[in-house]
């Protein structure tokens, strides 16, 4: 699926940064009407494009000051025991994303928690008792940045 | 700090950063005088930072994405610095995280299809200086990817 030409990346590019840009704060910025805009902007949600939006929040002012990025390697293979895996691992809060990769680990999940001694207590209350948990290896985020990507 | 209806607040934000004030006055169960004052601390004390638009890849036909791991040359004093400046200038690179672990920067680098990735993985991803090794997961699915913080 494609058939957008450089002025909707251009859209894209400013609303990856700031989505709260109105059609009519966008029309001026990118030197167009202000319906020409917003008929773009609708072609971008209808065609899945644009899938939503986040919000970006402090983590270390709301008290998470660690996150950790976890590879997880399953014990045991078996259709069964991935589906209850990703049901389980979905369902721990701190686990923020939960990506099925291929490679030398099974799983890769994003893990927040307010300090090293609380992320212990998720890794083994919760992560370790995860049904068919395996091998784990742990990465703390320095730090992290988003790019515009190729648009 | 933080009391029960900022909680409340933003745990409906972040599940639907674009819902309307008048919804969200409903469901944490306040007055939109109360909801707006609130909505402007948070932004005013640099908690909510603001919005982002999600950009589906797949829908702009990038169906491949692959996390690669990589392992720095710790004996060049700039290897993260320079590492991580020239890694901004491939424009497939969508993510740029750096740890503190086994890995020490990760990448998240997306393309049309595999011929592709093989191309970018070779001319611009191993031409990246001082890499030491590397590793590549796969990306097969997402099952999680809110990223809500469980405040």
């Amino acid at each position: 699926m494609s058939g957008f030409d450089a002025t909707d990346h251009a859209l894209l590019r400013h609303l990856a940064g700031d989505a709260d840009q109105s059609a009519a704060a966008l029309a001026q910025l990118m030197g167009m009407s202000q319906p020409a805009v917003w008929r773009r902007l609708r072609r971008l949600e209808q065609s899945g494009v644009l899938k939503g939006q986040r919000l970006v929040l402090d983590r270390e002012k709301l008290g998470f000051g660690v996150t950790v990025f976890l590879g997880i390697k399953l014990s045991g293979k078996g259709g069964m025991l991935l589906e209850d895996f990703e049901r389980a691992v979905t369902a721990i809060p701190e686990v923020q994303t939960v990506e099925h990769v291929l490679g030398m680990y099974d799983y890769r999940l994003r893990v927040v928690a307010r300090d090293i001694a609380d992320f212990e207590r998720i890794l083994r209350r919760r992560i370790m008792a995860l049904p068919g948990a395996g091998d784990v290896e742990a990465n703390v985020l320095l730090s992290e940045e988003r790019r515009p990507g190729p648009l | 700090m933080l009391d029960d209806l900022d909680r409340r607040l933003l745990r409906r934000l972040q599940t639907n950063p674009a819902m309307p004030v008048a919804e969200l006055c409903d469901a944490v169960g306040s007055t939109a005088a109360v909801t707006s004052r609130r909505l402007a601390r948070l932004r005013a004390d640099r908690i909510i930072l603001g919005k982002e638009a999600i950009i589906d890849w797949s829908k702009l036909g990038y169906n491949v994405e692959v996390s690669l791991r990589v392992g720095l040359d710790k004996t060049q004093s700039r290897a993260f610095d320079d590492f991580i400046a020239a890694a901004r200038e491939v424009p497939e690179v969508i993510e740029i995280q750096t740890f503190l672990g086994r890995v020490d920067v990760r990448l998240s680098v997306i393309a049309k299809d595999m011929t592709q990735y093989q191309q970018i993985y070779r001319a611009r991803i191993l031409t990246l200086p001082h890499i030491a090794d590397i590793e590549a997961l796969m990306q097969v699915a997402r099952i999680k990817s809110d990223e809500v913080l469980p405040v």
